[in-house]
């Protein structure tokens, strides 16, 4: 550490500065695929009013969607709106995007966010249990069924839970996130499986990267000193293994976004929650693309946004690594 | 080079969860690939009245429209399954490629490959499919396209890291002072050697895409919405559970043991070529 490069500060600078051009053209670069997965794979008047559609009903839609603009005008007036808060009309409800699909993120917010901190001790817990008997039956019974559990599509784990406690074998909750008026987190029994499930998925991939790291501090030379020197095994583990675990934590938390980024959107079908991920479905069903754009403009921009978050604090709790930045 | 792939392969039969994956596999692409063959009914033919219940002339009972539900199981897997390995197969090989090109060629090269996976990786793989297919309109290859391309950044990253690794290497040094075009070194030098986490990858890639093809048809993107499809069968008895669980808990078992069986598969040979790595790091 005393061979740092000559002036650390400047270098940690210059890779921060680097970091953010990186975000902010991804960002830029993502804008131009949602925009054109949405108007050059087609024409999106003809697919939105389907093979049926009048002349009359083409011209009137084509004309609201600026089709006789470029394509290029379109993209940029689109990336303008998006800038100043503006995500045009929903095709289908009428009204705003903003306004539909505002409430719609902060019901998924709060499904991810029960579901994260649910996952965080589960997957720590496992992951512990199956560091400390590392080669023993139990980790490997453990592993095999992450392994399974891991397999599984998201739907497929929803709808055997659905069969287990809900409608099948017991029936003790209930299958659909219905609640009288208010958002459907309001109904607390609705929420479990969701959550459940949401956290079966997820809790294979944390766990596993959680006890790789875990053995691999466990079996580092300076915890076996820990050892030698006559530490109670426990006492090893909470000392050195937990504090080394803070950088792998940080990228898990931000992975987990991602998986249940995508985890929701199949989820939220299965429940029937009105979330982001049930809205972005039936959009696409409905061919509603302005809020198509908006919602995977969201989902995208929230990764990277989590991700450069994450790097950055990685870099932070890291002497090591703050200094040897090029 | 042949050679290389197919010891990986072997290698990974020591493990006992690569046989137990193999089974799994093996009779579930048997149900998908003969099931059309040996269906006892059309998969449109109404056999009995809506959600009737095992019995009769429908031994798994009949779905939401009275079709026999053990007929369109067999019939089902099809789609899926070579959907799957289609969109397996074409995004290996654009990631292996686009990952050999950016780690051996450095330079500007490999920055634009590296950010157009950043750009790709962003998206979660099914709002990325739903994304594309919203105004084409579900196209049997146009989901293969997809869930390909979705998985050829996440294998470029892989074939990129190890080739980085590997370019530092004796062989691969005196290769080049040898004077042997950079095509060579890429796929008969440098490829051969990643055989093993490849081939884990390649088994890793085909779990994720029959769960996203079996995804995408459960969210009702199909292209033939009458066809017998398992993703779609599960979306179309979604009521059943109540009255007539088979309907719906058949092609669900059915995905739930393929995708328990190629990931046994993956992890088997991503065990074995772990090891093999260790070995040689010993040896040497």
């Amino acid at each position: 550490m005393s061979r740092s490069a000559p002036e650390p500060g400047r270098a940690w600078t210059k890779w921060l500065l680097r970091r953010l051009g990186l975000a902010a053209l991804t960002l830029w670069l993502i804008s131009i695929v949602v925009f054109l997965a949405t108007n050059a794979l087609g024409d999106p008047a003809r697919a939105i009013l389907g093979r049926s559609a009048t002349p009359e009903r083409l011209a009137a839609l084509q004309a609201r969607l600026h089709m006789d603009q470029s394509i290029v005008e379109r993209y940029f007036s689109w990336l303008g709106g998006v800038f100043t808060g503006d995500l045009g009309e929903s095709l289908t409800g009428g009204g705003s995007v903003g306004a539909l699909i505002g409430p719609r993120i902060a019901n998924s917010a709060v499904l991810v966010l029960i579901a994260a901190v649910v996952i965080i001790p589960v997957a720590g817990f496992l992951a512990i249990v199956a560091a400390r008997r590392h080669g023993k039956r139990t980790d490997s019974l453990i592993q095999v069924i992450m392994l399974a559990v891991a397999a599984l599509p998201e739907f497929v784990i929803g709808i055997l839970l659905v069969a287990l406690l809900s409608t099948t074998v017991f029936r003790i909750l209930p299958s659909v996130s219905l609640s009288a008026g208010g958002p459907p987190w309001t109904n607390v029994q609705a929420m479990v499986l969701p959550v459940l499930t949401l956290v079966l998925a997820v809790v294979p991939y944390v766990s596993r990267i959680l006890r790789a790291s875990l053995i691999e501090v466990l079996e580092s030379d300076y915890v076996e000193m820990a050892r030698l020197k006559g530490l109670p095994e426990g006492l090893a583990v909470r000392r050195h293994a937990l504090a080394n675990a803070v950088v792998p934590a940080i990228q898990v938390m931000a992975l987990q976004l991602a998986w249940l980024a995508g985890g929701i959107v199949v989820v939220e079908n299965v429940f029937q929650y009105q979330g982001i991920g049930m809205t972005l479905v039936d959009a696409v069903r409905n061919r509603d693309l302005p809020v198509v754009q908006a919602l995977a403009l969201l989902i995208a921009a929230v990764y990277v946004v989590v991700n450069l978050i994450a790097d950055v604090l990685t870099i932070l709790v890291t002497p090591r690594l703050r200094t040897a930045v090029r | 080079m042949n050679g290389s792939w197919s010891r990986a392969f072997r290698v990974s039969l020591r493990y006992p969860r690569t046989w137990a994956g193999l089974v799994l596999t093996g009779v579930i692409a048997v149900v998908a690939l003969l099931g059309p063959l040996l269906a006892p009914h059309g998969p449109n033919d109404i056999v009995g009245r809506p959600y009737a219940k095992p019995g009769g002339k429908a031994a798994f009972g009949t779905d939401y429209l009275g079709q026999d539900v053990l007929s369109r199981l067999l019939e089902g897997g099809f789609s899926v399954l070579v959907t799957a390995v289609l969109a397996t197969v074409l995004g290996m090989v654009v990631g292996v490629v686009a990952g050999l090109v950016a780690g051996y060629a450095k330079g500007w090269l490999d920055e634009v490959i590296m950010r157009l996976t950043d750009v790709v990786l962003a998206f979660p793989q099914i709002v990325l499919a739903l994304v594309l297919l919203t105004v084409a309109g579900p196209q049997q290859w146009l989901i293969i396209v997809i869930v390909g391309l979705s998985h050829a950044p996440r294998v470029a990253r892989l074939t990129r890291g190890m080739t980085t690794t590997l370019a530092t290497r004796e062989f691969i040094q005196s290769a080049e002072a040898m004077g042997e075009p950079r095509g060579r070194i890429m796929f008969g030098e440098l490829l051969p050697n990643m055989s093993g986490p490849l081939l884990a990858e390649l088994g890793l890639r085909l779990t994720y895409s029959i769960g996203l093809v079996a995804s995408i048809g459960f969210l009702g993107f199909v292209a033939d919405p009458r066809a017998a499809d398992w993703g779609m069968m599960i979306n179309e008895n979604r009521l059943a559970l109540l009255v007539q669980p088979w309907a719906i808990l058949a092609p669900v078992i059915a995905i739930a043991v393929l995708t328990v069986g190629t990931n046994l598969v993956a992890d088997g040979i991503a065990a074995a070529a772990a090891n093999a790595d260790q070995n040689e790091e010993a040896s040497a």
